[in-house]
Order: structure tokens, then C-alpha cells, then sequence
């Protein structure tokens, strides 16, 4: 784990923000020159704080007026192994997100439609038919944001 | 509107967001010029926001990802605005959501290990306002994550 100062903190989290902004910019703000602050980000890089980062776009304007979370509980585990489940629900393009959970569910996913009638497309003939598919719950996003974290 | 040329330059950015323009604008099929217009004029329509760095908070300590699925007692008119405003000062708590279906808001909490959660879930979590019912889902493996969409 990698120790942070108050200054990797505000470049953390700067990073958030705009992932391509450039360490000339971001050392003025910070008050750093343009090689200190570019060797704190290396050493941020290095030590894997950030993931691979993502495009911040408007789905609306995209076409993409609907995103849905399910929680999906296998049905037959044993005979399906969970390597084939998450093979092919990570393969179908509308779903974003594919995460193995514990609890109620065995798996959430993030899955983005045109409408509801497209919802219900790639949930029949995409999700329901996926081996070892059991309870299937769907929740549609009203409202989503996203917070800093504890930094 | 977009056209098939934004779109394309929208597919490869969003699969590699890190990627240098001269690479994008190559994969795209569109000379660097063309890029850096078309890429401003979705900055000025609106449809891309920007480049958000992902954070990866085991990388800080964090070891530990929660849903939360919350139900609210909705005989309360104010009851989503009051446990929104009061989850939005749990520093944790890195995703609000709200739905349309059988539970009313998600959120995601981060910990730095389960002694770390238990107290945040019954100092910080229990104690927001007009929960009917809740629900924890422990994230095991992020299988998918890149929350890409279909162009």
C-alpha cells in the first residue's frame, strides 16, 4: 500500500476529475514544477491507483436513455462453472459492469439500453439465455453520482 | 447528431482512453486534425464530458467494496432527499443511486478491512435517516468493468 501526502491526495483526486490533464497544468495549481509533479504521478501510476481510465459521456444524447442493475443468482451451480457465466455475460456489448458478489445474489451487472422495449431485448434473448441463469432482479437508475471517496 | 465518423472515433476512445491522439486518430481512420475538431465540437455539444481517472482503492488501503440495497420508508415525503444529503457525508460511500423497482437506493461503501466496515455500518451506515431495509452484497471480483457502450 502507498502512503500519501496532502499533495498526492489533490493529484489523486485531480486524476479523478480529468484523467488527461497534464503535470505542467496540474504542478501550477499545486504549486509544484512541472517534473516534481510529473514524478508524483509516475509514482501513483507505479504503485496502481488508478485503473484504466473511462470516457465520461452523456448516454442520453448517445441514445441511450435507460441503464439497469440486475442481481442475478445462478441457478445450477455445479453443472455450469462460473468461468462460462462470466465468459459470456461479459462478451454481450450492453452489459458495462460484471461483478462476482456475495449475499443475495452471485452477480451484479450495469446494463445500458435505448429503452425499455431494448431493455427487454437484450434481457430475453441475451441475459435470461445465458447457462446457469436463475432469479433475475432488475432495477432501473432514476439518479446516479458519484463521490470523491475518502481522501 | 453523430455521425458514423464520431461514432467510430467514440468506439476506439472509449475502449483506450489513455491512448496518445496520433494513435486514436490512426485507429479511428481519421487524420489527427479531423480528431482534435471532432472531438471538440462532442466537448461543446455536451455528448463527452471527459476523461475521469478511476481510482483503485485496494491500491490505498481499501480493501473492501459494498453495495448496499436500500429500501425507505416512503410514508416519509422527504425521505429520499434526507438519506441522500446524509449519505453524502459519509466519505466511504463512493456511489449513489437511486431506482425505479423493488429497492430504492444503492450505495457503494469502501472499508479498509471488515473491523473497518462493521464500524462504519453501524456508526456511519444504520444510522442514516428513514431506512426501511437493507441489504449488503460484499464485492468478491470485478469481472467487468470498462462501461463501455455499444456505438
Amino acid at each position: 500500500m502507498i502512503d500519501l501526502d496532502d499533495t498526492d491526495r489533490a493529484l489523486v483526486l485531480a486524476l479523478a476529475k480529468d484523467a488527461g490533464a497534464s503535470a505542467g497544468s496540474l504542478g501550477r495549481e499545486l504549486g509544484l514544477s512541472q517534473p516534481a509533479c510529473w514524478r508524483r504521478i509516475q509514482r501513483l501510476r507505479e504503485a496502481g491507483v488508478f485503473r484504466k481510465p473511462r470516457l465520461d459521456l452523456d448516454l442520453g444524447a448517445l441514445g441511450f436513455g435507460v441503464t439497469v442493475f440486475l442481481g442475478v443468482k445462478l441457478a445450477t451451480k455445479g453443472r455450469v462453472s462460473l468461468e462460462d457465466f462470466e465468459r459470456a455475460v461479459s462478451a454481450i456489448p450492453e452489459v458495462q459492469i460484471v461483478e462476482h458478489v456475495l449475499g443475495a445474489f452471485d452477480y451484479r451487472l450495469r446494463v445500458v439500453a435505448r429503452d425499455i422495449p431494448d431493455f427487454e431485448r437484450v434481457l430475453r434473448r441475451r441475459i435470461m439465455t445465458l447457462p446457469g441463469v436463475g432469479r433475475v432482479e432488475a432495477n432501473v437508475v432514476l439518479t446516479e453520482e458519484r463521490r470523491p471517496g475518502p481522501l | 447528431m453523430l455521425d458514423d465518423t464520431d461514432r467510430r472515433i467514440l468506439r476506439q476512445f472509449q475502449a483506450a482512453p489513455d491512448l496518445p491522439g496520433a494513435e486514436l486518430a490512426e485507429r479511428a481512420g481519421v487524420t489527427p486534425s479531423t480528431l482534435a475538431r471532432r472531438l471538440a465540437a462532442m466537448r461543446d455539444k455536451g455528448v463527452l464530458r471527459g476523461t475521469r481517472g478511476v481510482i483503485h482503492w485496494p491500491a490505498l488501503g481499501y480493501e473492501l467494496e459494498v453495495s448496499l440495497r436500500v429500501a425507505l420508508d416512503k410514508t416519509v415525503s422527504s425521505a429520499f432527499d434526507e438519506f441522500i444529503v446524509a449519505a453524502r457525508q459519509v466519505p466511504e460511500v463512493i456511489e449513489i443511486q437511486t431506482f425505479l423497482g423493488s429497492i430504492d437506493v444503492r450505495l457503494a461503501v469502501i472499508a479498509r478491512d471488515l473491523t473497518h466496515y462493521q464500524q462504519l455500518y453501524r456508526g456511519r451506515i444504520l444510522t442514516l435517516p428513514h431506512i426501511s431495509d437493507i441489504e449488503a452484497l460484499m464485492h468478491v471480483a470485478l469481472v467487468k468493468s470498462d462501461e463501455t457502450v455499444p456505438l
